[in-house]
């Protein structure tokens, strides 16, 4: 094992002002609340989307007391709308409040996305345009929340089904550039990186798995706080296998591997298995986790002398 | 095709998204784009209609998945989410569904989503520890002035329909055979901990309980029971009402300091 202060030191930590373990975590489900509460088997954290637990009080919240009580908790958002024309609602903040004041979550990470418009919540993480416009209203919203917070926060990459007109930069730019404007880190979905070059990649450039490598490969170790991991299925409709991110099955090879070439890169980091669809036995779950541990372990040392040599 | 600005992008996908057209989609998508845009339209519905069916189990039972899902999907374009947290949304599904003319052929349809609906309400309500029966004991012969604050988890559900009959049946390990019960009933859904209670009320029972939870004294819960049962006994229908946790508090509010001081006849 690495002394934590020798990680607590590392620069993507002073950088995220993340408090996670560098292990492998799941995304916890109610269907393994006694798996989770009775043995933590290969998982050193737990994530949790805040939504699910902003409700006033009943079983819900006792079992996250229980789970946190437990193990590091990272709260994943998904409602918060930072790229949204309208700034994050007052009322859904203070209820992000309280879940923070409540867990002490070792982080705190939302979405490059947004989800309401006119007062109507559209539960899903809708597609942004790359522009500076955006990136303005991304950086006045990623602002506007870790105020609010007192804290840091990681902005997740998208998965991508559509190419949105009038682009003045890529996605990599975007996110880049938003960690400069507000100090945010980045939360990299290694699944949704194969799943947009995939649907949507310069099919000039490469195959996707080599796209999906220079994506990676564009964002600076530093800024990285926490890796996700997880299944895509693939939708035949339009004749092109359409992937999408249902987090319903194991994180599939392809990404599996594009996951190492990033930890060998940068170094191993907090990294979560997700699975929110067909939800499978605990032992199912924890074989990934298993599988993104080891991966984290057999770079240990090699992240830790390119950090230091950065 | 139209050009994209930014001032319409929100607006554009927004409304495609709540159209009724299967094939809606923003008019600055290419044909490629426009197909794809069905994947958000699906995640839409397909995600709140599922939250819908954990929400109302035994309705979706009721009318079979087809059906609950089509009309999940109307209620959905009519009534999008406001709110955030998801658990919380549904509130007016029971509305929706009684006003719904391709669901007027299962007339107690509306009366179980509201069952179901009080049932998430209860579930998701604060903590609270109910009434302690003890702290009523100096109260003596003054408890029919009484007013009571009604615990954060107690919700009180009366139809024309044997609801909570129906409700049973379906959620039942082995549906019964035995046929249901016909006319109206009443059910109090509490939660003193952890767990949910259900008790099935009289019609004069129910009375009494909303009149009681409303705020009123038990003298005027009475009035309101014994006008529909002449034989109406107050005092095992508020021993239910205490056991069952439909209480937070004494209230002791002015108003019910005087009613008290007259009760005592000082």
């Amino acid at each position: 094992m690495i002394p934590c202060g020798t990680l607590d030191r590392a620069p993507w930590r002073t950088r995220t002002g993340n408090r996670l373990p560098v292990a492998a975590g799941a995304g916890f489900k109610f269907q393994h609340t006694e798996e989770v509460l009775s043995s933590s088997g290969p998982v050193g954290w737990m994530e949790v989307h805040p939504e699910t637990y902003m409700v006033d009080g009943g079983p819900r919240l006792r079992i996250l007391d229980a789970v946190a009580a437990r193990y590091p908790i990272s709260l994943h958002g998904v409602a918060l709308s930072l790229a949204g024309e309208a700034a994050p609602d007052r009322a859904h903040l203070a209820r992000l409040k309280a879940l923070v004041d409540r867990v002490d979550p070792a982080q705190i990470s939302e979405h490059l996305a947004w989800s309401d418009h006119g007062g109507v919540y559209f539960a899903d993480l809708l597609p942004i345009q790359l522009t500076r416009a955006t990136l303005d209203r991304v950086v006045r919203n990623v602002e506007r929340t870790q105020e609010y917070l007192g804290r840091r926060i990681l902005v997740e990459n998208p998965s991508n089904y559509l190419v949105l007109p009038g682009a003045e930069m890529t996605e990599n730019e975007l996110l880049i550039r938003l960690t400069e404007r507000t100090g945010c880190g980045l939360l990299v979905d290694v699944n949704n990186i194969y799943i947009s070059q995939s649907n949507l990649g310069d099919r000039s450039v490469g195959d996707v798995l080599e796209r999906a490598r220079r994506y990676l490969d564009m964002m600076p170790g530093d800024l990285i706080g926490e890796i996700h991991l997880a299944g895509h299925s693939v939708d035949p409709a339009d004749g092109r296998d359409l992937l999408i991110d249902d987090h319903g099955s194991p994180v599939a090879d392809p990404v599996w591997s594009l996951f190492e070439h990033l930890i060998a890169r940068i170094g191993p980091r907090p990294s979560l298995i997700e699975w929110d669809t067909n939800i499978p036995a605990w032992a199912t779950l924890t074989d990934d986790v298993s599988r993104a541990g080891c991966v984290l372990d057999r770079y240990r040392f090699v992240g830790r002398s390119v950090e230091a040599a950065q | 095709m139209t050009a994209l600005t930014g001032e319409g992008f929100e607006r554009d996908v927004a409304e495609a998204l709540l159209s009724a057209d299967r094939a809606a989609a923003p008019d600055w998508l290419d044909p490629e784009g426009a197909f794809r845009f069905r994947l958000y339209r699906n995640n839409l519905r397909h995600g709140l209609a599922g939250s819908l069916a954990e929400a109302f189990p035994v309705v979706r039972r009721l009318v079979g998945v087809p059906f609950f899902e089509a009309a999940a999907g109307v209620f959905i374009e009519r009534q999008p989410p406001r709110d955030r947290m998801l658990a919380a949304f549904g509130g007016a599904f029971a509305d929706f569904l009684s006003a719904f003319e391709p669901a007027q052929s299962v007339p107690y349809l509306a009366d179980v989503a509201r069952l179901e609906r009080a049932r998430i309400e209860a579930l998701h309500a604060a903590d609270a520890g109910p009434l302690d029966p003890a702290s009523l004991s100096d109260l003596g012969a003054q408890i029919v002035a009484a007013r009571f604050t009604p615990h954060p988890a107690c919700r009180l559900v009366q139809s024309s329909h044997p609801v909570l009959s129906i409700w049973q049946a379906q959620t039942a390990p082995q549906p019964s055979s035995v046929p249901l019960r016909e006319g109206p009933e009443a059910v109090l859904i509490t939660r003193p901990d952890l767990e949910l209670q259900m008790v099935r009320l009289s019609m004069a029972g129910a009375a009494f309980a909303a009149t009681l939870l409303q705020g009123n004294s038990a003298e005027d819960a009475d009035a309101a029971a014994s006008a529909l049962d002449s034989c109406f006994d107050p005092t095992p229908a508020f021993r239910t009402l205490l056991d069952a946790g439909a209480f937070r508090a004494l209230r002791d509010d002015r108003h019910y300091q005087t009613n008290l001081n007259q009760g005592s006849g000082s």
